[in-house]
């Protein structure tokens, strides 16, 4: 009896993973043509530890889709199908396997972190549809062991020219000689960072005189600061995401640790503020993607836009990246002149000089952007336009 | 002095875990069940505060009461749906039914609010830095060794001096007999995780005021930290915990110190797994032949 049981409920399961199975290949032929609109997904953090960074993306994506609907591509308007992974990879993947196989989209967007991209990776290679990254900024996601992933793309640019910039700045710009390293050891972003950081800070004649390490959640970091305290260091590199960082700086400035600290994008995010709280934040500074300091029209135009409909607001860079993903994709659907997702792909391929606000797109053979990073000044708790910084 | 430092991050590390193993010990002392729940009354704790504080717009003191007020009567409720009518059931079923607790709070929270992190604001109390021989002690941590002592103290006389911790200590050494003599056994217990329940609640408010940062499944590692503890001084033994916690805390950062900064959870239970092979009963405990 109980083996019988057993039995129906594998013949059941059997059954549901084929219909799923055709679902997602009939997606991969048919592509998120629905009549008059074009699907695209967002697999996004709407909730969970980073879900700061998936709402901004959100925020941006939907005022893009606004403006981009005024007139239409080719008389057709898009149609945003949105996934909240909750800051968990599991979820990114299962995600991401539901707006292919179900919501049939052309093409999706996403995630906001490393992690959750890579997640993501073999599923759109495997079905075909093209993964557009707003803000996931490791070099493996589109190109793994020399190998590329030709459906992915990213709108950003990559951890190891963050790291050099950063690297570039501490010992020119603020002309420090020996720094210290603090890992986030759970992310891929972190280490991505910190190594291209040393081999540049090295190149320069700096020298690392500490390196520790933490994991993602953890939120007493006394031991390891107290360790970075003795080792003396006149610059600290801290490549994590907001919730550690600010945690990290407010326990150093406790302990009395007054050197400068620097890190990359992960730290944008107004939670830190609140976190780490204004005074800590001091003599602090962060490589990123966008300002609204920046003086350029493009930049205006997009800050006024954003200002009047989220109640004036002022946009960070992941409201930024993520609403230049959509114009990314829609310039590619517009050149394509279809929506089916392999011509996206090549038309994604082929952009060459799209004027976005976070810079003018150019893709490498890895598919990643050449582009110009800013550096950000903490000071009173606000960020403050420091320099721009164009790709060598 | 950089040892000297390690240490005193150490005893403040510990004096957190310290304040919830408190509740936990107590809890197991009485009605030998570890409430693994009670990492997560700990979280709601936290968040009653920090409400309290933006929303009420309550001070520190007032929102410490309340918070240890309503996580009381949570645990009250727990122990009176889940608990109770598995008294007489096996330790492991209850035993189950305390972590599927834990996390039916543990998601509810996220459910009704999400997963995302709140920051406690900073300006509740004074954030100074005490200098000592060079070390930097900050008032915070010195406030929560303080709140953990006195609570310490406060719980071991009302176990010993009260009436109720007479039925208290009545009910845990046999609660059939107790019964018998006419002590009313629900209402102790439900004492028992009412008073266990506001120590994780106001340990809930101490760390989201020193560490800033709560979120949903914060009462996760600090509950199975101060679960080590409890056990490292003796499970049920009110000032082992004590002694548990503040150990914990200083082995933890020493680890940290040696450079394995990514081996300081692993080390916790390592310290778990040498004292149940060599002093299971802990380092306060004495060994009880089981009666046959």
């Amino acid at each position: 009896m109980r083996k019988k049981k057993l039995a129906g409920v594998f013949m059941s399961f059997m059954m549901a993973a084929g219909v799923l199975a055709g679902c997602g290949g009939a997606a991969s032929t048919s592509g998120g043509k629905d009549g008059d609109t074009i699907k695209i997904g967002a697999n996004l953090e709407l909730s969970g530890g980073v879900a700061s960074y998936g709402q901004s993306i959100e925020e941006g994506i939907k005022l893009a889709l606004e403006e981009i609907n005024k007139e239409g591509i080719d008389g057709k308007k898009l149609e945003l199908v949105t996934f909240d992974n909750k800051s968990d990879a599991a979820e990114a993947t299962s995600g991401t396997t539901k707006l292919i196989s179900q919501d049939k989209v052309a093409a999706i967007i996403g995630a906001a972190t490393s992690t959750n991209t890579l997640a993501q990776v073999q599923i759109a290679q495997k079905n075909k549809i093209p993964l557009l990254t707003p803000t996931g900024t490791n070099p493996t996601i589109t190109n793994k062991d020399g190998v590329l992933s030709d459906f992915v793309f990213r709108t950003c640019f990559i951890d190891p020219f963050q790291g050099t910039v950063a690297a570039n700045f501490a010992a020119k710009d603020l002309k420090v000689k020996n720094a210290a390293i603090i890992i986030d050891s759970s992310s891929d972003y972190a280490k991505g960072l910190a190594a291209a950081f040393q081999t540049a800070f090295e190149k320069n004649g700096g020298k690392i005189v500490k390196e520790e390490a933490y994991v993602a959640k953890d939120t007493d970091f006394n031991a390891i600061l107290t360790n970075i305290k003795s080792a003396n260091p006149d610059f600290i590199f801290l490549p994590g995401y907001y919730e550690e960082v600010g945690l990290i700086i407010k326990q150093a400035r406790a302990l009395g640790i007054e050197a400068p600290f620097m890190g990359g994008d992960g730290w944008d995010s107004p939670k830190l503020v609140e976190i780490a709280g204004a005074d800590p934040l001091n003599n602090t500074f962060i490589t990123n993607h966008y300002s609204s300091g920046d003086s350029d029209p493009k930049v205006q135009d997009f800050v006024k836009a954003f200002e009047a409909k989220y109640d004036g607001k002022s946009p960070d860079a992941f409201n930024a990246l993520g609403y230049d993903s959509l114009y990314f994709l829609a310039d590619a659907i517009k050149r394509a002149g279809s929506a089916d997702p392999e011509k996206i792909q090549k038309a994604l391929e082929e952009t060459d000089g799209l004027q976005l606000v976070s810079g003018t797109m150019k893709l490498d053979k890895n598919h990643d952007p050449i582009k110009s990073a800013v550096i950000l000044e903490y000071k009173g708790g606000k960020q403050e336009f420091n320099t721009k910084v164009d790709p060598e | 002095m950089e040892f000297l430092q390690q240490l005193v991050n150490g005893v403040s590390l510990g004096s957190i875990y310290a304040l919830i193993a408190l509740g936990y010990t107590m809890v197991y002392g009485i009605v030998k069940l570890i409430n693994f729940a009670h990492g997560d009354v700990f979280m709601v704790g936290a968040f009653i505060g920090f409400y309290s504080i933006t929303i009420l717009d309550l001070g520190f003191f007032p929102s410490l009461l309340i918070s240890m007020v309503t996580c009381a009567i949570l645990g009250v409720l727990i122990e009176r749906i889940a608990y109770k009518p598995l008294r007489n059931a096996t330790r492991i079923a209850a035993l189950i039914t305390a972590i599927g607790v834990s996390l039916l709070i543990e998601y509810g929270m996220i459910y009704v609010r999400g997963a995302q992190p709140e920051a406690y604001p900073g300006n509740l109390i004074p954030a100074t830095s005490i200098d000592f021989l060079g070390v930097k002690v900050s008032s915070q941590s010195l406030l929560i060794l303080g709140t953990s002592l006195v609570l310490m103290i406060l719980l071991q006389f009302i176990v010993h001096k009260t009436k109720i911790g007479k039925a208290m200590r009545a009910v845990s050494h046999d609660m059939d007999a107790a019964r018998l003599m006419g002590i009313n056994v629900n209402n102790t217990i439900s004492a028992t995780f009412a008073i266990g329940s506001a120590l994780a609640g106001a340990a809930g408010v101490a760390f989201g005021m020193y560490y800033t940062k709560i979120e949903p499944l914060m009462g996760i590692i600090p509950g199975l930290k101060a679960f080590v503890a409890a056990v490292l001084g003796g499970i049920g033994i009110i000032p082992g915990a004590m002694v548990g916690g503040l150990l914990l805390g200083v082995i933890e950062s020493l680890v940290s110190a040696a450079g394995f900064s990514l081996w300081r959870d692993g080390v916790a239970f390592v310290v778990l797994i040498l004292i149940l092979i060599f002093r299971p009963a802990g380092l306060f405990g004495k060994n009880v032949r089981e009666k046959v």
